[in-house]
């Protein structure tokens, strides 16, 4: 009977960690932008290496997730997309691993180190950037009467414009593109933003439409009110508004001006056992270096974070057409542009979140 | 017959006393019931309360202020803040001895996002500092103050140190005053300022809508339930399938189901207007608002009151009712004076499963609710999975399970628990 047992034991042990040899939990946001991860990094990647990939769609609640897995001691991700502001949390709290980018990360193919081809977008020493993606405008073509808008003051303009429009439900971009449209030069935005006139300021501007908005709090919500009709215009990622426009063919253009530019990449949650660690480093080294972060454009309108994978951008993998002109950080798209600020929301969103929900709930 | 004439306990056939034989006995069969349930409660005890419990004591706990700056925390007992001045370098140099080892074991930042719910700045603030202060070696480098004031100067604003001495003590009442929109300060308890105060009021909204809700659910249920408890079985099995159907349906597809009914360029709206009703330019706007969530809510848990009062009503026997009519009742008094009566342990019950689970409702008024339908939950979840300030959450929490056992309670006082039939 014992020596059953510890046969069986021994199995369950063995089974158990053959499986932890040949798998890996990726954390993701799901639909096409996992689909496009999928092509792009999980398939090539499993056919080289044997490592099965499990993926999980719960990157929008990566952070709460991590932080009660790693109170629980049981991590059991492996690799978790998350965008930068999560990504810096993360960091903050402890529960992701700190990377070193030079020797961790594939260098580009002139030799250029990885630390000098991300530049400026390496926003934390945990976060690996993948891409760059935009929160911007797109409009019903056959709704907003003769003149296209143009410019961002455009959602602020009931006058010219009017009908419903679709905000997100949080301060973060709709405080600045209110500023914006209220006088505030470009490069004060955040020095007025700091300050409790400041934010009354732009709470007085958004009251001005506070009627005509449609608040949403999914990404796929505007995309969806946009094709019903039921809003003119509305934010949202600029990659829903490409599958909206070029894959559904809905009467939808892109207001790319003053889009907010943001990252979404990789981080290893702190904690993982050697074995696991090393497997997760290995991926990374794979999935973000120059011609894998280029492959995933083929798949989705997001620009790749390095700068040696932009002139690698090719055409999509299904519709055949080019995607450079998609990108959001295309010149011709990029003329006026964003950079969400991470410092400022780190330390403000508490307070101006409070603020802002009261406003919206008066 | 000499044993019934001999004085003393009575004995069991092995001698022992009867009453120590029948203790034991019952104590075995006790023990027997308990190791039966044990798995059950050992689940309970492992998945519920221990969780909740954690959960409350959540709302309350704030050792990291002293675990991360425990030096710091020994020398602002000595700072008066009220003085309006520094504290001295004695404090400083704590200060730098706690973060170099806090940096080291990478809790200086955390330290931050605590600090910065009570004071905006504080994160950027810890993080800048830690990567300077890191270089200090804190027996050498001194005096700190001026070095200190120079990496960051809100290391020389007196407000600073006031929040670390306010939120240094181990056991808070911070977060439950943040739950109902006060604030922590030196000087006490104070109301938060007026454009942050939101949680009372959303309270109060959820309470408020949460009954609405249950009346519409009664108003709704009770014909239905009525209909079903007095047709034929075979009729009444086809119509129950139909109360059933929604139930197999998942949650988030009947509440976009509403969505494309309710929205503007929606079913109804599009009927309406094709009707000639309403104009085409002045469409009905009922989601995105109270009345949405209204809507989806009572559709969502009518099933949870039409269950158990048709499983009441089903047992109210007709012959009750004829012989009232049978003596000369109208039909209205007949209704309302013995057959309602004899249906309110049915109302009861639905109405407290209704509203419980409407009070604590998060996906359904987060998606049709808009910005005046959403409840109390959706905070919570804010702070819980964005904002990551759990012990406000926890606070919010804790207060919503008093409210609810406040209600309970109100309830068993009023109408009588024991009136509530499940069946």
């Amino acid at each position: 009977m014992k020596v059953k047992t510890t046969l069986m034991a021994s199995a369950v042990a063995a089974v158990a960690g053959g499986a932890m040899a040949e798998e890996m939990t990726i954390v993701s946001w799901g639909g096409a932008y996992s689909k496009s991860q999928l092509k792009a990094y999980h398939e090539p990647y499993s056919e080289k290496t044997g490592v099965t990939i499990l993926n999980d769609d719960s990157s929008a609640e990566a952070v709460a997730k991590l932080r009660a897995m790693n109170e629980a001691g049981n991590i059991t991700w492996d690799v978790v997309d998350v965008v930068a502001a999560d990504a810096i949390r993360l960091c903050d709290e402890g529960l992701a691993m700190e990377i070193d980018f030079d020797s961790q990360l594939a260098a580009a193919p002139d030799g250029t180190p990885a630390s000098e081809d991300f530049g400026d977008l390496l926003v934390s020493d945990c976060f690996i950037p993948q891409i760059v993606y935009s929160t911007t405008f797109g409009y019903r073509t056959d709704l907003v009467g003769d003149t296209p808008p143009t410019e961002i003051c455009a959602v602020f303009d009931l006058e010219n414009y009017p009908g419903k429009r679709s905000l997100e439900k949080r301060p973060i971009n709709n405080m600045e593109w209110a500023l914006l449209c209220d006088g505030v030069a470009k490069d004060d935005v955040y020095d007025v933003l700091a300050t409790p006139e400041g934010q009354d300021q732009a709470l007085a501007k958004l009251d001005t439409i506070k009627d005509s908005v449609v608040w949403w709090s999914a990404g796929a919500d505007t995309p969806q009110l946009l094709a019903d009709g039921e809003v003119i215009m509305g934010s949202t990622y600029n990659g829903r508004l490409f599958s909206v426009i070029e894959e559904q063919k809905q009467p939808v253009a892109m207001l790319w001006d003053a889009q907010v530019f943001d990252l979404d990449g990789w981080i290893i949650p702190a904690g993982l056992s050697e074995e696991r660690q090393q497997r997760a480093l290995d991926y990374i080294m794979f999935a973000t270096d120059t011609q894998r972060l280029a492959d995933q454009a083929k798949y989705i309108s997001y620009g790749p974070a390095r700068a040696s994978s932009a002139p690698l951008v090719g055409q999509h993998a299904d519709l055949g057409i080019d995607m450079a002109p998609h990108m959001p950080t295309d010149p011709e798209n990029a003329k006026n542009t964003f950079l969400y600020n991470y410092e400022f929301w780190a330390d403000y969103r508490d307070d101006i979140d409070a603020k802002f929900q009261a406003w919206l709930a008066q | 017959m000499t044993d019934a004439t001999q004085s003393g306990p009575m004995l069991a056939a092995d001698g022992t006393p009867l009453k120590k034989s029948l203790a034991r006995s019952l104590r075995r069969r006790k023990l027997r019931a308990l190791a039966l349930i044990a798995p059950l409660l050992l689940f309970v005890l492992l998945s519920f309360v221990i969780p909740i419990v954690s959960m409350l004591f959540r709302s309350v706990e704030n050792g990291i202020v002293a675990d991360t700056l425990p030096l710091t925390v020994v020398e602002l007992k000595n700072w008066d803040a009220e003085s309006g001045e520094l504290p001295d370098e004695a404090l400083y140099a704590a200060f730098t001895k706690d973060m170099v080892v806090a940096i080291d074991e990478k809790t200086h930042t955390r330290l931050g996002s605590r600090l910065n719910y009570e004071q905006t700045g504080m994160s950027s603030m810890f993080r800048r500092s830690g990567r300077q202060i890191k270089k200090l070696d804190p027996e050498t480098d001194g005096p700190f103050k001026d070095r200190l004031i120079d990496i960051h100067d809100g290391w020389g604003d007196v407000e600073t140190w006031r929040a670390i001495k306010t939120h240094a003590v181990p056991i808070t009442n911070g977060y439950f005053l943040n739950a109902i929109d006060m604030r922590r300060t030196p000087e006490g308890a104070q109301a938060q300022p007026e454009d942050k105060q939101i949680l009372i009021k959303l309270f109060g909204r959820t309470l408020m809508m949460s009954l609405i809700i249950t009346a519409s659910c009664i108003l709704l249920a009770y014909p239905v339930s009525y209909i079903l408890a007095t047709l034929p079985m075979r009729v009444s099995n086809l119509l129950m399938i139909l109360v059933l159907l929604p139930f197999w349906t998942s949650l988030l597809v009947r509440t976009s189901a509403w969505k494309v009914m309710l929205q503007q360029q929606g079913v109804i709206n599009e009927t309406l207007v094709w009707l000639g009703l309403v104009a085409d330019d002045a469409r009905l706007v009922i989601i995105n608002n109270q009345f949405g969530t209204i809507i989806a809510m009572t559709h969502i848990l009518l099933p949870f009151m039409i269950l158990p009062m048709y499983s009441v009503m089903q047992t109210i026997p007709e012959s009750y009712t004829r012989a009232a009519k049978s003596m000369g009742a109208t039909n209205w008094t007949t209704f309302w004076r013995i057959y309602f009566p004899q249906s309110i342990p049915g109302i009861g019950a639905g109405s407290i499963l209704v509203f419980i689970l409407a009070i604590g409702y998060y996906i359904t008024p987060e998606i049709v609710g808009g910005t005046k339908g959403v409840f109390i939950s959706n905070r919570i979840a804010y702070h819980i999975s964005s904002s990551l300030n759990w012990g406000l959450a926890a606070a919010l929490g804790t207060i919503l399970l008093a409210v609810v056992l406040l209600l309970y309670w109100c309830y068993d006082k009023i109408v009588g628990i024991d009136n509530v039939k499940l069946g």
